[in-house]
């Protein structure tokens, strides 16, 4: 029992990253019908915006250091995303959906490549600076929350829950829940779609970015191709939810997160890669929608 | 059977014919580097023609031909070392054993990839959009994680000791089977139906085509080829690493396929051909800069091709129909 406790923090603490990328992949399909492949690298270079902020600025040696590397790096992040929409997204708005599809990876892979020459970040690995001490914040019967788990959870759940508030109580978030339900209808109804959806990738890559950091701070070990396997495992966690689904994204992070910490503590370590895709093809074989999905939508003529 | 048919299997003989005289004459694969580097081409040239199949004809969009190409891969290199290797066929000589137990590795990989591609297209086909990537990006994940993890195929460190067999004819041999299948298959009312898809499923659906089905097919004889391309792989190689299968081996193959021109099979083979090639002619850049330059321009010549030129190289023509035209034309203006 304690075990399994203990793989549930864990669990909790993983998926709430896994969550906060995946808004971002959600929230792209949503407005765009777009598999966003550069939205991991945006994650890898909030890890890396972290680092650099934190060994160049000496000012943020002060506490709350942490915050404001957060904040920094999830600023730099929200520009990036939006120049990389404006620039690579927006001229292909209205060709086909493939070639923006190939778009995007042709950016993820551009990023990965410039990432990897020696006079950026080279391709060894960095190692995250220690923002936060890593001590045992809690321990109730055996079962330990580190405070690193702690702030991942709680960041993650703040996040999370401003979110929430910005897609469904707000004048923005109305505006882009309505472009995400049909475009066209949208902009007839006056709210201008080029705005939405350069906000939508604002907003998700900051998220991107603050998970970029978390994950520095528990997987001190970055690189540039860090956001290839967790990009794609974020995006498993999307569709899982239902893609395009907010909620579902939420939920469906945490789902992976908790079924991978299942894996590795009750199974093997080694396949922890393969249980988020083959949550993946079941999910696709018996609910394709996802679990918040709205039903299969049959297009009709 | 009409005279365009017996055109393309007289050109294919034609082709096999030269090919079988050049590997006679030119240094073999393992000899000389420029022919090893038209080894890997040919090999590029089945995988972009099949990806081409399924991307280009019936508009559908995998990201796992590197998982179909692995299972082909390792079934056809466990064949080698464990029956090719030990056993020969009796009453022939050796050379000719091994190139029929050779030549049935390669069926071998196809078939097993062809299977794996049933059981993936089954359940992705059957939706439309963008879950066809989704799963076979998945797919081919989880096969690269399996491979790691199971010490008969060499897990991690990879699959070594597989007889060297295949050389420039093979692969030319498949390369031209893959190319003649996709060109027919386009003419006749399976092709024709995946043409249909591409444009409109809606429409095609409507019309009587059973979509599920004929995309079903298209993609089980796609992974086929992927299959065969990965058992000439082994083969050609020796050895098979997990890291020969990566997400990016995928990119690449559909990279080849978009820039040629998507529904030109021609343009495919050029992309092919030009992307093998443009990483040894870079060489001496790298050399001279000591940087690895590859990815970055891959990803730029991409991203560049969508924004300026986004329907490839050649967009749907290919090249022997632009030839053909000419050459039927010429008499018209000739009087």
């Amino acid at each position: 029992m304690t075990e399994f406790v203990q793989h549930l923090v864990n669990g909790l603490s993983l998926g709430s990253v896994y969550a906060l990328i995946a808004l971002g992949y959600t929230m792209v399909y949503g407005v765009l019908q777009l598999i966003n492949f550069a939205h991991a690298e945006i994650f890898m270079l909030g890890a890396f915006a972290g680092y650099y902020s934190a060994s160049w600025l000496p000012a943020f040696q002060r506490e709350p250091r942490f915050l404001v590397i957060l904040s920094l790096s999830m600023a730099t992040c929200a520009l990036l995303g939006t120049v990389i929409e404006r620039f690579a997204y927006r001229p292909l708005r209205y060709s086909p959906r493939l070639n923006a599809l190939i778009t995007a990876m042709g950016v993820s892979m551009l990023i990965q490549a410039i990432g990897q020459l020696p006079f950026f970040m080279g391709p060894s690995p960095r190692f995250f600076p220690e923002l936060l001490p890593n001590t045992t914040l809690l321990s109730l019967g055996g079962v330990g929350v580190s405070s690193l788990q702690a702030v991942t959870l709680v960041s993650s759940v703040v996040l999370m829950i401003g979110l929430h508030r910005l897609v469904f109580h707000s004048r923005f978030g109305s505006a882009m829940r309505a472009v995400s339900f049909d475009a066209r209808t949208a902009g007839l109804m006056g709210i201008d779609a080029n705005r939405v959806i350069a906000l939508t990738f604002m907003v998700g890559s900051a998220l991107a970015a603050a998970a970029g950091i978390l994950v520095g701070l528990s997987y001190p070990r970055i690189e540039p191709t860090m956001g290839v396997l967790l990009g794609l495992k974020a995006f498993v966690a999307a569709v899982l939810g239902g893609i395009g689904n907010v909620r579902g994204a939420m939920v469906g992070g945490l789902t992976i997160g908790l079924v991978e910490a299942m894996a590795v503590g009750y199974g093997s370590s080694s396949y922890r890669d393969a249980v988020a895709f083959g949550i993946l093809i079941l999910v696709l074989i018996f609910k394709p929608s996802g679990i918040f999905g709205r039903g299969a939508v049959v297009e009709k003529v | 059977m009409n005279a365009r048919v017996l055109q393309g299997w007289a050109w294919m003989l034609l082709g096999l014919l030269l090919v079988g005289i050049a590997s006679a004459v030119l240094p073999s694969p393992s000899e000389s580097y420029p022919m090893y580097v038209v080894g890997l081409a040919g090999i590029n040239v089945i995988l972009a023609v099949s990806l081409h199949i399924v991307n280009g004809l019936t508009g559908q969009f995998s990201l796992g031909h590197a998982g179909f190409m692995a299972v082909g891969g390792y079934t056809a290199a466990l064949f080698g070392t464990k029956v090719i290797a030990e056993y020969k066929l009796m009453y022939i000589s050796e050379p000719v054993s091994d190139t029929i137990l050779f030549f049935v590795a390669t069926l071998l990989g196809g078939v097993a990839a062809g299977i794996a591609g049933l059981f993936v297209g089954l359940p992705s086909l059957r939706l439309r959009g963008d879950y066809l990537a989704i799963v076979t990006l998945g797919f081919a994940e989880i096969i690269r994680v399996t491979i790691e993890n199971v010490e008969v195929l060499g897990a991690a460190t990879g699959l070594v000791g597989i007889p060297p067999l295949t050389n420039l004819f093979w692969i030319f041999f498949w390369a031209s089977a893959t190319l003649l299948y996709a060109k027919r298959l386009q003419e006749c009312t399976h092709g024709r139906a995946l043409l249909a898809i591409r444009e409109d499923e809606i429409a095609a659906e409507a019309m009587g085509v059973d979509t599920t089905g004929y995309k079903v097919r298209a993609f089980v004889a796609s992974s086929f080829f992927a299959g065969v391309a990965g058992a000439l792989l082994g083969y050609y190689l020796t050895i098979l690493t997990p890291k020969d299968f990566t997400f990016l081996k995928s990119v690449e193959v559909v990279v080849m396929v978009v820039l040629g021109g998507m529904g030109s099979a021609s343009g495919a083979i050029l992309a092919a051909v030009l992307l093998t090639v443009l990483p040894e002619a870079l060489r001496p850049l790298r050399e001279h800069t000591g940087v690895d330059l590859r990815m970055v321009i891959y990803a730029s010549l991409l991203l560049l091709m969508m924004l300026l030129r986004p329907r490839g190289f050649l967009g749907r023509r290919e090249i022997w129909t632009m030839l053909r035209r000419r050459r039927e034309t010429e008499p018209e203006v000739a009087p």
